[in-house]
């Protein structure tokens, strides 16, 4: 899938470092505290639990709008795993379905590609904590690929 | 019920929930008005919130925080009860890319409330209304046990009596 790198004989390694490379064109991304990870073969995000991504501190419950970002960034991420080489892609709609309170620890997303076009992609994505069959949020949503970048 | 009395509650309480919510904060999000289902709050440009560096655009992520955060605020003004709230879904369409270096104006309006569900629609622009750079769609939830809104304010009032700071919220 990534040929962006040369191989060092670790793909997994490679990608991670890709990636990381990638995200750091993202401050936002820097600014929740999100960090990529490889759970066996599956391509991960995590959100370390930050005091300053509290969206209710009485409960407490981490921010929506955080929970939201965090999966737009996943969804992006993966497409840009998908499709190395090319400028970072953008959201056209998402659609945000709340599930569970997101505790005040570290929470998880994965995507998944729905379909792939030469313009468009629809991705789905599941944020979960403590366990992944119980997900506190879902994303789906359209995203507009970048530019061939040669 | 006096209206003054419950404006006048919704921009203490407003104020106060944009200053005490951690995230909102954190990205600098700023409370600027609040009326009955409405609730407008803005967005200062950060280089800390740019979804791509080459081109310096805010990320969706930060527009949608925003949105969130301003639809909460005209959902807990929508209801006739005041009590904790949270986000059952959010739809956003990102019609254009936000302009470098503008803040960010996100406005909500709660145009329909339930005894426990609250349904809105946002925008968000920087500087034109009438050319947003996304719209978007939502539902509310009430959680928890609900107060009324004379309750409230007669509980800030006896508050205010007792500490004579008066201008505490509740």
């Amino acid at each position: 899938m990534n040929n962006t790198t040369p191989a060092s004989g670790h793909p997994k390694r490679d990608a991670i470092r890709d990636i990381r490379e990638r995200l750091h064109n993202i401050p936002y991304a820097a600014t929740l505290g999100i960090e990529p990870h490889f759970m066996g073969e599956e391509f991960t995000l995590v959100l370390p639990f930050r005091q300053s991504n509290i969206g209710n501190a009485s409960l407490p419950a981490l921010h929506g709008g955080g929970i939201g970002g965090f999966m737009e960034v996943c969804a992006i991420a993966q497409l840009i795993l998908n499709n190395p080489g090319r400028d970072l892609p953008r959201p056209i709609g998402i659609s945000i379905d709340y599930l569970r309170r997101g505790k005040p620890v570290d929470t998880y997303a994965r995507a998944q590609v729905f379909k792939q076009g030469s313009r468009v992609a629809n991705v789905r994505v599941r944020a979960w904590q403590d366990r992944f069959e119980t997900p506190i949020a879902a994303l789906s949503g359209h995203f507009l690929l970048g530019r061939e970048t040669g | 019920m006096d209206m003054d009395e419950r404006l006048k509650l919704f921009w203490e309480v407003g104020a106060a929930m944009i200053a005490s919510t951690p995230h909102a904060t954190e990205l600098g999000i700023q409370f600027v008005a609040v009326g009955e289902g409405q609730a407008t709050l803005s967005l200062p440009y950060s280089s800390g919130l740019v979804g791509d560096a080459k081109t310096r655009v805010l990320h969706g992520g930060a527009v949608t925080t925003l949105l969130d955060q301003a639809c909460g605020l005209a959902a807990f003004t929508g209801f006739d009860t005041m009590g904790a709230l949270a986000t059952l879904s959010l739809r956003i369409d990102y019609q254009r890319a936000a302009k470098p270096d503008q803040t960010i104006i996100g406005t909500a309006e709660c145009y329909k409330t339930t005894t426990h569900v609250a349904f809105l629609r946002a925008l968000a622009h920087d500087g034109d209304e009438s050319d947003p750079v996304a719209t978007a769609q939502a539902t509310f939830m009430s959680t928890g046990p609900r107060l009324s809104f004379e309750d409230a304010i007669k509980a800030r009032m006896e508050r205010a009596k007792r500490s004579k700071a008066g201008t505490r919220a509740p």
